[in-house]
């Protein structure tokens, strides 16, 4: 848009993201998506026009509703794109319907319900099993399959609550069909073409967003191929699509039948995955045609000759592959079905199956070197392998290979998994070649095996595993025989013109590289941080991205990215000089450096994943431009670092590395409990954990971890009761700045990436800050830091601890960056190339007015069954951040944009673990009955409440006793509950596998009736004084930029 | 009841294989299918589905194929036996392969679908065409792209490749000015659908059977007749309209069939052309041909309607084209152009019932986007005027449009 002199107004709270720097639009407003507030901006900024297809679901529902209050007409706003009445054909399940009848395209035999009494006619009447499909939302959210009416019924509740509209579809299952999608676009003239067509390897059983997708299509010909891209025409024809679509469609593989199952009307996870698997910018073009351009006027952006009027012709094959983190969840079903439970996605090129599958699984980060050569566990029964392949988890694909080595048929797991014998059999291929090379003798393998090897995407490493080879050995043996990987561009026309693009892969299927590599000294790589997942996320994008710019501006003339996550802008092949879509493994980094031979990789933006390569980088003398693998190293050992806060005489909490539990109860007993552990090999659940006593130590260390010399655990004194404190700095070998303290709102014992933050400090005093900053400049300095460092702090009676340095960008670095108006990485890019940073930004953080905080966003709906009590270990998938004049016009407005509803008036459920909690609650409850509210609590708490504050409490049963009314259950159900304070003892805080408590089963059904919970006394304390200061004040709507005084 | 869907595995692979170009270059790799050497004209076809149909596209006569899209074979090869409603075979184009040899990346080792008879490699050794794999295609790709098609030879064996037998291949190799139409073209005389049906002659220059589908389609009964027949005897059996297909090599050399075309003229009979018949009726009408540098072969061109200005996708398969500016005196006019450089995909008789496309309006494989052609000529025939596909802009009523004139 601003190609075409348009200023643009962004409302998106998503602080982390690339799209809400201040480069992209006009103005940013770190604001809430909903009909409030944007109706806010529009009577601020009176906009002409309105885009709603680039905000996910979220700016699609908030569209419609804007409309329907008749916002948009008031304002006379167009909206660009898709008119309302096409996403309202799309979205209502029956207009949907009708329309796909009307255009000759047929759907699934269904019918919609309004409650659950029309809901179990709908099913009997279609016959189990059924799917429930919920109206208006993302994420296949709250759907599911039911089996029986038990099911249906709870399914059918959760799902009616969610729906906007109250309305759920009841729909024949189709499990073991086919899933095809294509990606469309559509302008105002009526010309469409199909940009993608993507096969989904699990098929119609698993959500798209779960599923390994492959694109373009493998095992349907072209008779299907066309009559599904024919009906997909003919369907957003119908609709009236204007920009970009997906459509999902549904095909039989044992008849000609098939079905259209959705329309998505706007820009989705399945688009950023096709622009990127064909080169095509599907929201750019989206964007244009808005404007009312029609496809034959633009210009194939690759080619810059043709037209984008065309469709994307692929000479290679792309792999989809979700990430998921139910590891990070302990009571979380691991069954993936339905509805979307991955958390982020990994996208490999290549030019066979076995090579892009082998790739996306070591992409994805998870700990797999493909997919044979991990421990394979092979002592499982067959039975349950068998039911393993019929409800399938995030571990399908090694489920299959158990079952290939169970001996069990292709057919049976075919029919088992629905999985295609096609698919089947390639992971056969990739079987019996492992095979096949572990038989050989390391003196006999023979050129043509280990390029065959190659060529199915085995690495060095895997090779080296079936061989009993080092890594580096199995490079040196096959360079030594010319076997290397080729570069190839992702032209979109399959080399029939020439491209100007510089977007690449590497692959062994192929003799030549497309490009020639000329020995430019002046050029740098940066490494991207791979998928999202948790505590890893679209912040590192943010990074990577300023970091290309930032040394594009310090004259670097030619910037490679590597990178392997489709969902990121620094993907994008506009943005740096060379883009390499590809593993971020030690090995592909070795290829490319090879070739490109630069001044140096930066490794400081790319998260852990990149930050972990430094050692072996520098093992390897290759240059690493940034603070240098032995300072990398200093920071990231543990004795090392200890070593060096002690040269500084600064202090950390006590902490020591054990190799046997009589070493850890002893040190644990002399420091005193609650002590952190953290086991360097975990049998099951989360890695850290927060022991409470020598039995739980005992316990924990017995079932979950291990410990002995080869596996020592570390375990420091946890602080209860004290605040943290994070930094985020540059440097640049000598000078720091420091772009802000950052405090935390709860306090320690939440992971910082869970806790909600702010800056600048609320709560700390001159002194401590001071200490902060002096700390923060000595660490920096003593390890040399080049590029950005985060440093997090404990403040425990005035005392301040370090708990890590991390020297790398951070988590916060965004947020830092965008509320205080200063761009770290920009400064980091300086620091790390020529040295000189600007000066008299002196504590930058306290010349901004007002607050501004930073609250998790959380996915514990779509994680059926996981618990949302709040840890060591990290569980938020995102973030939010919002300005405000004051603390709570900042929080407030935070939690909104993290999807918080804020009751004014109505009932509160009090339950409150333990006596010292229910005393720290004290003055809270008084002001809750104060404002209002109406008190439910459970026995105890009610007693307390009754004894203490207020006979304005009534006393409600749990769940395990459903006899007994009131029920919490039935009032959940009903709405009858507006907030949960559910707060529990520090002895129940530690969760494990198998808890079903009642406390846990509050909290989960709340999450599902999306009420809010507060789960610690800090999150409770702030949450009902920013419904205080909501009863009095109204939310300030400001755009970022009016924050900073600079 | 649950269809069992055959998965088979690939039996033919694994030969020694080879191809020399024109140029000298040579790429080694796996062979498969028929083990001898031919020769041919090298082309590449950007498609990522419908081998089988291209592979029995006759207009490949005479030339080696070479798939852009790396993995081939993956729902293998359905029965012969598969009819659509009208009899014609669902999944092939002619009753054999007609290219020459096939080059693709990766062969599948293995065919799994729900009309899978038999695999690729299979098809190809009962057909005795050979077939290399392992092939770097993107280069080969890259090569004809930047040096235009060229001939070569490809040479499978179950023994050692001799490149002498690939280089005699190469000289013995006719593509340019050959005719091949007695290879492709019916010897006599065919007739298709309902015998009460009024008839539409199909000039068979080589044509694929899907264009047969579509006439039946339409409603006619279809009398394929060979290239070369004389005028007298195509009126004698009183059509409705004429349509000459698509088909291989060089329009200039199909003299026989530009004579008829010629006298069709003025007939004031319809006229229909495709691909190859489009450069008929072009060359008859006095317009003049070239030769393209690589051709357009694939199933993603965007063609424009010039009058309507609507874009559709199409399939291609042409090595020649219509000389854009040789149309003057013809009485012809540009119908379609291509979007990406403006070539003539379409021409259309500014007064007599005469249009003509060189894109494959019967898709197959490809995209059913321009069915609509075979309706402009049934309106042709029952006189009611070529009406042109278009849609009511009115009914999308999106922003965009308004916006970008407020703008203005």
């Amino acid at each position: 848009m601003s190609e075409e002199g348009i200023k643009t107004i962004l409302v998106n709270p998503n602080i982390a993201t690339i799209q809400t720097d201040t480069r992209f639009a006009s103005k940013v407003y770190l604001l809430p998506v909903n009909g409030y507030y944007i109706k806010q901006i529009i009577e601020k900024e009176t906009p002409d026009s309105i885009m709603l297809a680039f905000g996910g679901q979220t700016a699609l529902n908030c569209g419609v509703s804007l409309h329907d209050e008749g916002v948009i007409d008031k304002y006379k706003i167009q909206v660009l794109g898709t008119p309302i009445n096409s996403i309202k054909i799309t979205e209502d399940r029956q207009q949907f319907k009708t329309a796909m009848i009307k255009s000759n395209v047929p759907v699934l035999e269904s019918s919609p319900a309004y409650n659950l009494r029309e809901a179990l006619d709908v099913a009997n009447k279609l016959g189990y099993p059924v799917i429930i499909r919920v109206a208006y939302t993302l994420g296949g959210k709250g759907g599911g399959v039911a089996h029986n009416e038990y099911e249906l019924q709870e399914i059918v509740q959760r799902g009616l609550s969610l729906s906007l509209v109250n309305q759920v579809l009841i729909e024949k299952y189709i499990g073991s069909w086919k899933q095809i999608e294509y990606e469309m676009m559509r302008d105002c003239t009526g010309n469409s073409v199909a940009i993608c067509n993507m096969e989904n390897v699990l098929g119609m059983r698993v959500h798209t967003g779960d599923n390994i997708v492959i694109a373009p299509s493998q095992t349907i010909n072209n008779e299907e191929y066309h009559r599904l891209r024919s009906a997909a025409i003919r369907a957003i024809d119908y609709c009236g699509i204007i920009g970009e679509c997906n459509i999902q469609f549904g095909l039989d593989p044992s008849s000609e039948s098939y079905c259209a199952i959705e329309i998505n009307a706007r820009l989705s996870r399945s688009s950023a995955l096709a622009s990127k698997a064909t080169g095509y910018p599907l929201a750019y073009m989206a964007a244009k045609i808005g404007l009312g351009y029609s496809l034959t006027e633009l210009i194939n952006s690759i080619t810059k000759a043709t037209t984008a009027c065309f469709e994307p012709s692929l000479d290679y094959v792309v792999l989809k592959m979700p990430r998921w983190d139910f590891r990070k969840f302990e009571l979380a079903n691991r069954r993936i079905g339905t509805s979307m439970k991955s958390v982020g996605e990994v996208m490999a090129i290549g030019r066979s199956f076995e090579e892009v599958l082998q790739k996306a699984i070591r992409m994805n980060d998870a700990g797999k070197i493909g997919i044979v050569g991990n421990d394979e566990n092979l002592k499982e029964e067959l039975e349950l392998v068998e039911q393993k392949l019929l409800y399938p988890s995030d571990e399908i694909l090694f489920d299959v290979v158990k079952a290939m080595r169970l001996g069990i048929p292709i057919s049976r797991i075919n029919k088992l998994s629905t999985i295609d014998s096609w698919f089947l059999f390639k992971i056969k291929n990739v079987l019996d070649l492992y095979d096949k090379i572990h038989e050989v003798d390391v003196s006999d393998i023979s050129e043509n095996l280990l390029r065959k090897a190659k060529k199915y995407g085995f690495s060095d490493l895997q090779i080296g595993q079936a061989l009993g080879l080092k890594e580096i050995s199995v490079r040196k043996l096959r360079q030594k025989l010319g076997i290397n990987p080729v570069v190839k561009q992702v032209d979109t026309l399959a080399a029939e013109w020439p491209a100007k693009t510089n977007y690449l892969y590497l692959t062994y299927g192929g003799d030549k590289d497309d490009i020639i590599f000329r020995k430019e000294k002046n050029s740098v790589m940066v490494l991207g941080a791979g998928p999202y997942r948790i505590g890893s996320s679209v912040e590192f994008d943010w990074g990577t991205v300023n970091m290309v710019w930032g040394l594009k501006n310090n004259g670097i003339k030619s910037v490679s990215v590597i990178n392997c996550n489709p969902e990121t802008v620094s993907t994008d092949y506009d943005i740096s000089d060379r883009l390499y879509f590809e593993e971020l493994s030690l090995e592909r980094i070795l290829d490319i450096y090879e070739k490109e031979n630069p001044k140096g990789i930066v490794t400081c933006v790319g998260g852990q994943t990149a930050n972990n390569l430094v050692p072996k980088l520098g093992q390897l003398n290759v240059r690493i431009i940034g603070t240098d693998s032995v300072h990398t190293d200093m920071a990231e050992n543990r004795e090392k670092f200890s070593q060096l806060l002690d040269s500084l005489n600064i202090k950390q909490p006590p902490w020591n590395k054990f190799t046997s539990i009589a070493e850890a109860k002893i040190f644990s007993r002399n420091v005193g409990f609650p002590v952190l552990v953290r086991p360097s090999y975990v049998l099951s659940g989360a890695a850290m954990k927060v022991i409470w006593n020598e039995d739980q130590l005992e316990r924990y260390i017995n079932e979950a971890a291990q410990v002995s010399p080869e596996y020592p655990i570390v375990i420091s004194k946890f602080f209860q009761d004290s605040a943290e404190v994070e930094v985020d700095a540059v440097c640049n070998g000598n000078d720091v700045i420091i772009g802000a303290l950052i405090e935390h709102i709860d306090n320690a014992g939440i992971h910082s990436g869970d806790a909600m933050m702010c800056i600048p400090p609320w709560r700390l005093n001159r002194q401590t800050m001071n200490t902060i900053v002096d700390y923060s400049n000595l660490i920096a300095r003593k390890l040399k830091v080049k590029g950005p460092l985060n440093i997090q702090y404990l403040v425990k009676d005035e005392e301040v601890y370090v708990i890590e340095a991390n020297v790398r960008a951070s988590r916060t670095t965004p947020f830092v960056s965008k509320i205080v108006g200063i761009n770290l990485i920009s400064l980091a890019s300086k620091a790390i190339i020529n040295g000189s940073l600007p000066e008299g930004l002196n504590e930058p953080w306290l010349s901004i007015s007002g607050f501004g905080i930073k609250v998790p966003q959380f996915s514990f709906m779509q994680l059926e069954g996981s618990d949302i009590v709040l840890g060591v270990e990290m569980q938020s998938t995102g973030e939010v951040a919002c300005h405000g004049n004051s603390f709570y016009d900042a929080l407030s407005k935070a939690y909104e944009a993290a999807g918080y509803n804020l009751p004014l008036s109505g009932s509160a459920l009090i339950t409150i673990g333990g006596q010292k909690n229910k005393a720290k609650m004290h003055s809270l409850i008084s002001l809750i009955n104060a404002m209002k509210f109406k008190i439910l609590a459970t026995e105890h708490t009610a007693e307390f409440i009754k004894n203490n504050i207020t006979t304005n409490v009534q006393e409600v049963h749990k769940i395990s006793e459903p006899v007994r009314k009131p029920n919490i259950s039935d009032l959940l159900y009903d709405k009858k509950i507006d907030f949960i304070i559910n707060i529990p003892s520090t002895s129940t805080i530690e969760k494990y596998v198998g808890m079903l408590d009642d406390e846990y089963q509050i909290r989960r059904k709340a999450v599902e009736m999306g009420i809010p919970v507060l789960t610690t006394v800090e999150s409770a304390i702030s949450f009902i004084h920013c419904l205080e200061w909501r009863n009095k004040n109204k939310p300030s709507i400001n755009p970022l930029s009016k924050y900073h005084l600079n | 009841m649950r269809v069992k869907i055959p998965t088979i595995q690939g039996n033919h692979m694994g030969l020694n294989a080879m191809i020399i170009l024109e140029d000298g270059s040579t790429y080694r790799g796996m062979g498969f299918g028929y083990p001898k050497t031919v020769g041919g004209e090298f082309v590449f076809n950007t498609g990522m589905v419908g081998y089988t149909e291209a592979l029995t596209d006759p207009s490949y006569k005479g030339q080696i194929l070479c798939m852009t899209y790396p993995l081939i074979g993956n729902y293998g090869v359905p029965s012969r036996t598969i009819m659509d409603g009208y009899g014609l075979p669902k999944y092939f184009e002619s009753d054999r392969i007609q290219v020459s040899g096939l080059v693709v990346h990766e062969i599948s080792n293995v065919a799994n679908h729900r009309d899978c008879h038999e695999t690729l490699d299979q098809w190809l050794y009962n057909e005795k065409i050979p077939g290399i794999s392992g092939i770097d295609t993107r280069e080969l790709t890259k090569k004809i792209r930047i040096k235009g098609v060229m001939k070569g030879a490809l040479s499978v064996s179950k023994n050692q490749i001799i490149t002498r037998n690939l280089i005699d291949t190469i000289e013995g190799t006719k593509y340019e000015g050959y005719n091949f139409m007695s290879q492709v073209s019916v010897e006599k005389t065919m007739e298709y659908g309902d015998p009460f049906l009024e008839p539409i002659v199909l000039i068979d220059t080589g044509t694929k059977n899907s264009i047969i589908r579509n006439i039946l389609e339409m409603g006619y009964r279809v009398i394929r007749v060979p290239w070369d027949t004389p005028f007298n005897e195509i009126i004698s059996h009183n059509p409705k309209g004429i349509i000459i297909s698509n088909g291989p090599g060089d329009p200039k050399v199909c003299h026989s069939t530009i004579e008829t075309v010629v006298k069709l003229f003025s007939s004031s009979l319809p006229i229909l052309g495709i691909c190859l018949g489009n450069q008929i009726i072009a060359l008859a009408a006095g317009g003049d041909t070239y030769k393209l540098k690589f051709g357009h072969r694939g199933q993603n061109k965007g063609c424009t309607n010039v009058g309507t200005n609507q874009t559709f996708m199409t399939t291609q398969n042409h090595g020649y084209g219509v000389k854009s500016n040789t149309l003057g005196k013809t009485g012809f006019k540009t119908w379609y152009i291509n979007s990406d450089d403006n070539t003539i995909e379409g021409i259309k008789h500014e007064s007599k019932p005469i249009i003509a496309v060189q894109f494959h309006p019967e898709a197959s494989p490809g995209p059913y986007d321009c069915i609509h052609i075979f309706e402009s000529f049934k309106d042709l025939i029952e006189n009611k005027g070529s009406k042109e596909k278009s849609i009511e802009i009115d009914k999308f009523k999106g922003g965009g449009k308004i916006f970008q004139r407020m703008k203005q």
